[in-house]
């Protein structure tokens, strides 16, 4: 068994009045579930954080679900405010960070009345005992004030409540920071029983934290000791008998880091520019949940990544075809109302016939919607969301680490087919953290860019649009000699670029460029159906971040023996040409989507198969158990009863 | 060093005669006044000289916007309004390029308001041809943003209810680097403000009146006609006293209020008249309100030439001093490093 030792440090300065260290058992857990839940200023979000990278660094597969409200810091101690980070941990491989949890960790009344839901049957509740006071109780909703902890309701789980709040006090005693610092470092308390709890060492935290309080020596020392505190506090304390091991998970062989959806964009787009050897640009305005892409893509300027943090939305995309004109790879990312907004430019695009990718992390609409909370209901808005016909590729995402290669593919899509491609994420993949075996930068796919050759003779006028076999035009670049050309909005002749309202020249641009959109999927590797046999009685098809639970879901369905296949689509628009054959072969076909069913509207009609719907539409990703209970439910229609 | 009285003069460039027209046919209205300006920008470009396809032209939507289709070079018609920010994208990734953006008064200061004054506040490097002709040409005769109260139009059956811009106070307000205007109607002195404007590093804001015979004939014509043009017309000269009306004028000022003084009379000498200091930002401040309606008994004289420079640095200098910066501190970028993060682990 291999559990860290506690680091040796102030043990008995903190603790004067211990003498011995109970002996505790030690329990082994193939999975398990963590939900932290506290007011949005708690930091709930770091705590979560640094445990899923001390367990992701210790080899366990990890999956994450952060999800905190609108506001900054909503009214304290209410439900409004309350912020939570669920972490799914493992010895075993995860796709989602679970449906329920094992361990609610709540540092007051309101994080519990939010969350008590969410906990397993006979799980544990960890609880700030000083965040159950009348006011917390009366602002979380607790008739008459009564205290969960301690008026029996909670008789079927296990509940600690502990002081956390007095207990870092004391350990910050003889600190000379004021009352207000020292309740911040709480959410440390938290960290360190957790990660003694879970046989972590701390020497990846205090790491962090010495890093991230570099420049406040008072701050990093209180936080360094209230991390100790929470892990001898387990150590030492007797109610606590027993801790729990997670051994680290099969994992295909190699080197891994861990990375959020987001992250996995930025570098993504990083990668497909150097890959073909063009420059990052990057026009963007700040939207949640898409500004840490924005965030991690300015540090990167010695990439040759250049933000642009522009006025408005518009002037975003508008400033990423600018660019990719001048020969850049021009990228703007938003969230659906910035895509909203960016519509008429993406129809500039599709006629400049010019690579561009538009990021589209998204997040429960209509208008302002829900800014912190997923949904995927904008897949019609990016398939059909322009005046005229103005079609663009559409590629989603499936998990964080999805993100890097879907939005890798949608740069190579638009640079080698010139044109504009949306790429589509959501708030769930986007702030959720997984492991990632990140790939070499030799290995990465070649991306090529169409360039035009700079003429010295221009006595022939240079044809901005003659296509190549593909359908695509030659890209060139403005300081190309012998190649100036005007390209703009208004319908352009077939091969000069030149102004034309010729009614059959129109036509004709139009079905040209559907026709070079549709032919970016004749290279496309075949459809993935690598769980579940090639044909049976149900197909579950999925789209992006419902990967996992449906992935979830039908590895219990094909355990209990059923005849089930997974299809998941990477390329919405246009779909994989052997899509229809594989439809085909199934008896049923269930698209569980967190829309109203707009996937399954586009494959009904281009299909003409009934598929059914599992349609979820409250900001949040699905629970495979919902996933299974709809699949079984549509095989129960194949049983003989039925037939 | 190449001074700007040089590149007037065109004592800088050897110019070899080339041809910078399009084989496009031009198709403003007959007697448009673009067809005067699209004439002195070709030959702007003739005497500079500069590589055909190191120029750009960006347009956004209005009658000017179709200008870039008549010009062999790189040209980029863009949507309306946009045409600040595509033109912000493309020197930022090409600070190598000469890059000519047109626009009119409704595509600048309406639908691209925002636009506009962020690109100024920026000051990318470009050169701005603002259009102005005080009405919608292409969507047949709406009012415009610049466009005087009462203006009797297609949509103002009664009179425009609104006030108008003064469009180069809304730009010296968002703190451009270089602000004139100029004239379709005077050659000699359009000309002149086209290669002043190009020859400033930064946004260069050249306000061009410009008349549409179609829909609103005659708008400028008390600027531009002989008749009235002494009177109501004052072409500033950096380092010269402000005298109009063939120089039995001048305005002076009376505090901080222009007004106008009597050069004939015995009252007041030039010694007396506000001298033009392009580089004083302040009295550009109030230069640049000196925009009353010329019907107006008393009105002040409409001032043209260029009203302030400003050396301010580019927004595509700070970026790539910040990128040449960035990758002395951290070295050129190792994808492999990048893709490989702070916290690694290995299984098997």
């Amino acid at each position: 068994m291999d559990i860290p030792s506690p680091p040796a440090r102030t043990f008995a300065a903190l603790f004067p009045m211990t003498t011995a260290t109970p002996v505790k058992i030690v329990e082994q857990r193939e999975q398990v579930v963590i939900l932290f839940a506290g007011d949005s200023g708690d930091g709930i979000q770091l705590t979560g954080s640094q445990f899923t990278e001390n367990n992701a660094l210790f080899g366990n597969d990890v999956s994450t679900f952060p999800n905190f409200p609108a506001e900054i810091r909503a009214p304290q101690g209410t439900l409004a405010g309350v912020s939570g980070f669920q972490l799914h941990f493992g010895s075993v491989e995860l796709y989602t960070p679970g449906d329920h949890c094992d361990v609610l960790v709540v540092m007051n009344a309101a994080a519990l009345r939010a969350n008590l839901g969410k906990l397993k049957q006979g799980g544990t509740i960890i609880a700030n005992s000083d965040g159950f006071d009348a006011k917390n109780l009366r602002l979380a909703g607790y008739v008459d004030v009564e205290n969960p902890l301690t008026d029996g309701s909670l008789e079927n789980h296990t509940v600690h409540a502990i002081d956390i709040t007095k207990m870092t006090r004391n350990a910050l005693a003889d600190t000379t920071l004021g009352m207000k610092e020292k309740d911040r470092c709480k959410n440390m308390f938290v960290l360190g029983f957790i990660n003694w709890m879970y046989s972590r060492s701390l020497a990846r935290t205090e790491k962090f934290i010495a890093k991230k309080f570099a420049k406040r020596p008072d701050l990093l020392d209180a936080n360094l000791k209230t991390l100790l505190a929470g892990y001898n506090y387990g150590d030492t304390s007797e109610t606590f008998t027993t801790r729990f091991e997670v051994k680290p998970a099969p994992m295909a062989p190699g080197t891994y880091r861990n990375i959020t959806g987001n992250q996995g964009t930025a570098l993504g787009l990083v990668a497909a520019a150097r890959k073909a050897g063009l420059d990052l640009f990057y026009g963007s305005y700040p939207i949640t949940p898409a500004s840490d892409i924005l965030h991690e893509l300015s540090r990167h300027k010695n990439f040759g990544v250049k933000t642009f943090q522009a006025e408005d939305e518009i002037a975003a995309i508008s400033s990423a075809i600018g660019a990719s004109y001048g020969g850049a790879l021009g990228v703007t990312a938003s969230s659906g109302p910035g895509i909203a907004l960016k519509a008429e430019a993406m129809g500039l695009a599709v006629m400049l016939e010019i690579p561009l990718v538009i990021v589209n992390v998204q997040r429960g609409g209509p208008s302002t919607g829900l800014p912190t909370k997923t949904e995927q209901a904008d897949l019609w808005q990016a398939v059909f969301g322009r005046n005229g016909e103005a079609p663009i590729p559409v590629v989603a995402a499936s998990s964080p680490t999805d993100c890097f290669e879907m939005v890798y593919e949608a740069a190579r899509i638009a640079v080698e087919h010139m044109t504009p491609v949306i790429f589509l994420s959501d708030g769930y993949i986007a702030n959720g953290a997984e492991p990632w075996r990140f790939p070499q930068a030799k290995d990465l796919t070649p991306i090529v860019p169409p360039f035009a050759t700079p003429r010295t003779d221009d006595a022939s006028p240079f044809l901005p649009y003659a296509r190549d076999a593909k359908g695509v035009r030659p890209w060139a670049l403005p300081g190309m000699k012998g190649l100036q050309h005007r390209i703009g909005g208004i319908e352009k002749q077939d091969g000069t670029g030149n102004i034309s309202y010729d009614p059959k020249n129109h036509e004709l641009m139009v079905r040209l460029r559907a026709e070079k959109v549709r032919r970016i999927v004749d290279g496309l590797p075949p459809l993935d159906l690598s769980h579940g046999p090639a044909s049976g009685d149900l197909l579950i098809l999925g789209w992006g971040s419902t990967f996992g639970a449906i992935r979830t879901a039908t590895l219990e369905l094909l355990e209990d023996g059923h005849s089930v296949g997974h299809l998941h689509l990477r390329h919405l628009f246009p779909f994989h040409a052997e899509l229809g054959a594989v439809l085909k072969r199934f008896k049923r076909v269930l698209i569980p989507e967190m829309n109203s069913g707009q996937l399954r509207q586009l494959v009904r009609a281009e299909y003409l198969v009934d598929a059914q719907g599992l349609n979820k539409v409250q900001g949040l990703p699905f629970a495979s158990a919902e996933i299974l209970a709809k699949a079984e439910e549509l095989l129960a229609t194949l049983t003989p009863d039925h037939a | 060093m190449t001074t700007a009285n040089e590149v007037v003069n065109g004592t800088a460039s050897p110019a070899p005669k080339v041809s910078y027209a399009s084989d496009q046919e031009v198709r403003w209205c007959p007697g448009c006044g673009d067809y005067s300006i699209l004439k002195q920008v070709e030959s702007v470009l003739v005497q500079q000289g500069k590589p055909k396809e190191d120029i750009v032209f960006i347009s956004g939507i209005g009658c000017s916007s179709r200008f870039p289709y008549y010009l062999d070079t790189y040209g980029l018609h863009g949507i309306h309004g946009r045409a600040p920010a595509i033109a912000s994208g493309l020197r930022s990734v090409r600070p190598d390029l000469s890059v000519w953006m047109i626009t009119g008064d409704g595509d600048a200061l309406s639908i691209g308001g925002n636009h506009i004054i962020h690109l100024l506040r920026r000051n990318v490097d470009l050169n701005v041809l603002l259009f102005n002709n005080e009405i919608y040409g292409l969507t047949k005769g709406q009012y415009s943003p610049t466009s005087p109260e009462g203006a009797i139009t297609r949509s103002t059956p009664m009179g425009s209810v609104d006030h108008p811009f003064n469009p180069l106070a809304l730009c010296k307000g968002a703190d451009a680097t270089f602000i004139a205007r100029s004239m379709d109607r005077d050659v000699k002195h359009l000309r002149e403000m086209l290669l002043r404007a190009d020859a400033h590093r930064g946004t260069s804001l050249l306000e061009i009146y410009q008349n549409c015979n179609v829909f609103n004939d005659g708008a400028f014509e008390v600027f531009t006609e002989k008749a009235t043009k002494a009177a109501n017309t004052l072409f500033v000269e950096h380092g010269k006293p402000l005298v109009f009306a063939g120089g039995t004028k001048g305005i002076r000022l009376d505090g901080m209020t222009p007004v106008i003084a009597d050069l004939t009379d015995g009252t007041h000498t030039s010694d007396d008249l506000w001298i033009h200091d392009e580089r004083d930002s302040f009295k550009a401040s109030l230069l640049v309100r000196l925009f009353d309606d010329p019907r107006k008994e008393g009105a002040l004289p409409r001032p043209f030439g260029v009203f302030y420079v400003n050396d301010r640095h580019t927004h595509e200098t700070k970026l790539n001093a910040q990128m040449a910066l960035a990758k002395q501190q951290k070295g050129e970028g190792d994808l492999d490093a990048l893709l490989r993060g702070e916290q690694v682990w290995t299984i098997g």
